[in-house]
C-alpha cells in the first residue's frame, strides 16, 4: 500500500513538472517580460541591464529550475497589470473559488447518485423518462444561458436572491467565506446551482449506467433469492460497487468545476480565480495567466491523488493484492 | 438508385424517429437561414446605414408598440433583431464548421497514423491527448486565445479574431477524433483487407486513407455532429466571456452578451430570442448526434 501510494506520488510530482514547465514557457516566450516590466523611455542599456538581473540571459534549464525553486517558496512573481504579487492576487480570489466549486459539488453528489439510483432501478418508469429528457435538455443548454435563466427566474421577476457578487463575507484570517452570513448563503444559492446542473446530470447518467450493470449481476440475484431487504440491497450491495467508477469521475470532473467555475464566475461576477483567469486572458497578463495554470493543476492533482487513497477504503481487493 | 437510398436502414430510421425529424428540420431552417442571410434579412447589421436609431428598442409585432416592419422587435441601436439574428447564427456557423473540419482532419490523420504505425509515435500522440483531456476544452481555447494575443502585434489582432477562436477551437476538439480514429484503426489494421493492401507494396498513405479510412467513418460522423455542437457551444460561451468576438460583427454569443445588459429592464426580447435560437440550435444537433450514434452502433440498440 505504501509502495501503491508512493508510485502516484512520484507521478503526481512529474505532472506538477509539466504544467510548471508549460507556464514557464509561457512567461518567457510569450511576449518579452523585460519590454513588459519597462516603459518606452527606458534605454537600451537599462533593458540589458535588468534583462541581466533577472537571468533571463542564464541557461533555460537554469532558468527553468529557478523559477520552479521560486514557485515552491510561494514566489509567484509580479502581475503585468497590477504591479501586485501573483501570489497575493490568487490567495484573495481562491476562496471564493473553492466555496463555490464544493457547494456545487455536493449538491450535483446529493442529487445526481439517488437520482441515478431511483432512474436504475426503475428504468421504464414515466419519472424515469421524464429525468432523463431533463438531463438531455440540460446536457444541450450552455452554463451561461442556465445562469441567465436562473437570474432572471429567482433575480429579476421573483426577487428571492441576490445575483451577483459574493454577498456578506466572514474574513477568517485570510480566508474570506460565505459560510457564515445568511446573505452570504443567499448569494452562494444560484451560482452553486448553475455550476452543479451540469456535473449532476452527469453524475446521475453514470450511476445509472454502473447500477443497471450492477443489478444484473449474479451476486445481486443470489442476494434477492436470500431474501435481503431490498433496501439493504439497494443501498449496500449495489450502490456500493458502483463507487469506484463513480468516484473516478468525480475526481477527474473536478476540472470541469474548475473550467466551467470560469463561466459562471463570469455571470455572477462572483470575485473568484475564473474572474482574475479571464481578465488576465484579456490585458495578456501572462504570470497570472501562468499562476492560474499551476494552481488548478495543483488541486487537480491533488484530488486525484485523494481519490487513488479513498480507492483503497471503498475496494477491499486492493487491499488484499498488496498484502499478498 | 434513389428508391434503395429511401429503403436504406438509415433512411428507415430517420422516417420512423419523429425526434430526428424535427431536430433536422430546425437544423436545416437555422442553416438555409444563415447561409441566405444577406438575401433573406431585411437589414445589414454590419452596416451602420441599414438602420437608425429612431428604430431602437421596439419590442415584438405581438406586443403593445410593436411595428409591423420588426417581427422580433429591435435592439438598442434599431437593429432588426432577425436581421441580427440570422448574421450572427451564420457567423456562429462559419466558425463552429471551420473549427469542426480542422480538428477532424487533424485529429483523424494523428489517430490513423498512430493507429497504423503504433509504437513511439502512438504512445507520444496518446500522451499529448490524455494530457490535454485532463484540461476541458474551455480551459484549452481561453489559454490558446491568450496565447495568441500575446505572440500576435495587438494592431493585426482584431482583423485575425475569427481565425484565432477557429483555430483554438480546432486545437481543443481533436482529442476525441484522434482517440476514436486509433482504437478504430487497431482493429482495422489486423484485418485481411488491409493485410493484402500491405503485402500489395501499396503506400502507406493510400492504406491508411483509401482502405482503412472508409471503414472507420461511422463513429467518426457521430463525433463530428457531436462536436460540431461542441465547437458551436464553445465559441458562444467564449464571445460571451468577452474573449470571442468584437460587439462590432455579433455571433450569437455576442448577441447574448449584448442582451445580458437588458436582463434588468423590460426589453426581454434582446435577450431571449438569440438565446433561444443558440438553444433550438444546438439542442437540434445533439438529438441528431444521438440518433446517429444509435444508428450506426446496433449494439446500442
Amino acid at each position: 500500500m505504501v509502495y501503491f501510494i508512493l508510485k502516484r506520488l512520484i507521478q503526481s510530482v512529474f505532472v506538477m513538472l509539466a504544467v510548471a514547465l508549460i507556464a514557464f514557457s509561457l512567461f518567457r516566450f510569450v511576449g518579452d517580460p523585460v519590454s513588459q516590466m519597462t516603459g518606452v523611455e527606458t534605454s537600451v542599456e537599462d533593458r540589458e541591464r535588468l534583462r541581466e538581473d533577472l537571468g533571463l540571459n542564464d541557461p533555460f534549464a537554469l532558468q527553468f529550475y529557478r523559477f520552479s525553486s521560486d514557485m515552491l517558496r510561494g514566489d509567484f512573481g509580479f502581475s503585468y497589470r497590477t504591479r501586485q504579487p501573483v501570489s497575493e492576487m490568487i490567495a484573495t480570489r481562491l476562496p471564493a473559488t473553492l466555496e463555490l466549486g464544493i457547494v456545487s459539488l455536493i449538491i450535483s453528489l446529493l442529487v445526481g447518485i439517488p437520482a441515478g439510483v431511483f432512474t436504475a432501478l426503475r428504468p421504464r418508469g414515466f419519472a424515469t423518462q421524464a429525468i432523463l429528457l431533463t438531463t438531455l435538455v440540460g446536457v444541450s443548454i450552455p452554463t451561461f444561458v442556465i445562469g441567465i435563466v436562473l437570474i432572471f427566474l429567482f433575480g429579476v421577476q421573483l426577487g428571492w436572491l441576490p445575483t451577483f457578487g459574493r454577498g456578506g463575507t466572514t474574513d477568517l484570517g485570510g480566508w474570506t467565506t460565505s459560510f457564515l452570513t445568511v446573505d452570504g448563503w443567499r448569494s452562494l444559492i444560484l451560482p452553486a446551482l448553475t455550476l452543479g446542473v451540469y456535473q449532476l446530470t452527469l453524475t446521475m447518467r453514470l450511476v445509472r449506467a454502473e447500477m443497471l450493470e450492477v443489478m444484473r449481476s449474479d451476486y445481486i440475484r443470489f442476494a434477492t433469492a436470500r431474501g435481503i431487504p431490498y433496501r439493504k440491497l439497494h443501498f449496500k450491495h449495489a450502490l456500493s460497487n458502483t463507487m469506484i467508477p463513480v468516484i473516478t469521475i468525480i475526481g477527474l470532473q473536478f476540472g470541469g468545476v474548475i473550467a466551467f467555475s470560469i463561466v459562471t464566475e463570469s455571470v455572477f461576477q462572483w470575485p473568484g480565480m475564473g474572474l482574475l483567469f479571464l481578465e488576465s486572458i484579456r490585458f495578456v497578463d501572462i504570470p497570472v495567466m501562468g499562476v492560474y495554470l499551476v494552481v488548478i493543476a495543483f488541486f487537480f492533482v491533488l484530488v486525484n491523488l485523494l481519490v487513488d487513497m479513498l480507492y483503497i477504503l471503498i475496494d477491499p481487493r486492493l487491499r488484499v493484492k498488496e498484502a499478498s | 438508385m434513389l428508391w434503395r437510398l429511401w429503403d436504406s436502414d438509415g433512411v428507415y430510421a430517420f422516417r420512423h424517429s419523429p425526434a430526428a425529424i424535427i431536430a433536422a428540420s430546425v437544423a436545416i431552417l437555422i442553416l438555409g437561414g444563415a447561409l441566405f442571410a444577406p438575401w433573406i434579412a431585411q437589414s445589414n447589421p454590419y452596416d451602420l446605414s441599414s438602420f437608425s436609431l429612431i428604430d431602437g428598442l421596439l419590442p415584438p409585432v405581438w406586443q403593445e408598440f410593436g411595428d409591423p416592419r420588426f417581427p422580433l422587435g429591435t435592439d438598442d441601436q434599431g437593429r432588426d433583431m432577425i436581421s441580427a439574428i440570422l448574421y450572427g447564427a451564420r457567423l456562429s456557423l462559419l466558425i463552429g464548421l471551420s473549427a469542426m473540419v480542422i480538428a477532424t482532419v487533424l485529429g483523424v490523420s494523428l489517430g490513423l497514423a498512430a493507429g497504423y504505425y503504433g509504437g513511439r509515435f502512438d504512445a507520444i500522440v496518446m500522451r499529448i491527448a490524455d494530457v490535454q483531456l485532463a484540461l476541458p476544452a474551455i480551459l484549452t481555447a481561453l489559454l490558446i486565445d491568450g496565447i495568441a494575443r500575446g505572440i500576435l502585434p495587438p494592431s493585426s489582432i482584431e482583423n485575425l479574431r475569427v481565425v484565432v477562436l477557429t483555430i483554438a477551437i480546432a486545437l481543443s476538439l481533436w482529442v476525441n477524433f484522434a482517440r476514436t480514429a486509433r482504437a478504430s484503426t487497431f482493429v482495422e489494421r489486423n484485418k485481411e483487407y488491409v493485410q493484402a493492401a500491405m503485402i500489395m507494396g501499396q503506400h502507406p498513405l493510400r492504406v491508411m486513407f483509401i482502405h482503412i479510412l472508409p471503414n472507420i467513418m461511422g463513429p467518426l460522423l457521430v463525433i463530428m455532429t457531436v462536436d460540431l455542437a461542441s465547437a458551436i457551444l464553445l465559441e458562444a460561451t467564449l464571445s460571451f466571456l468577452g474573449i470571442g468576438l468584437p460587439a462590432d460583427s455579433p455571433s450569437l454569443g455576442t448577441l447574448i452578451r449584448i442582451g445580458m445588459q437588458f436582463l434588468l429592464s423590460g426589453e426581454w426580447w434582446i435577450l431571449w430570442v438569440p438565446t433561444l435560437f443558440l438553444v433550438a440550435l444546438v439542442v437540434s444537433i445533439n438529438i441528431l448526434g444521438d440518433f446517429l450514434r444509435d444508428t450506426f452502433n446496433p449494439r446500442l440498440r
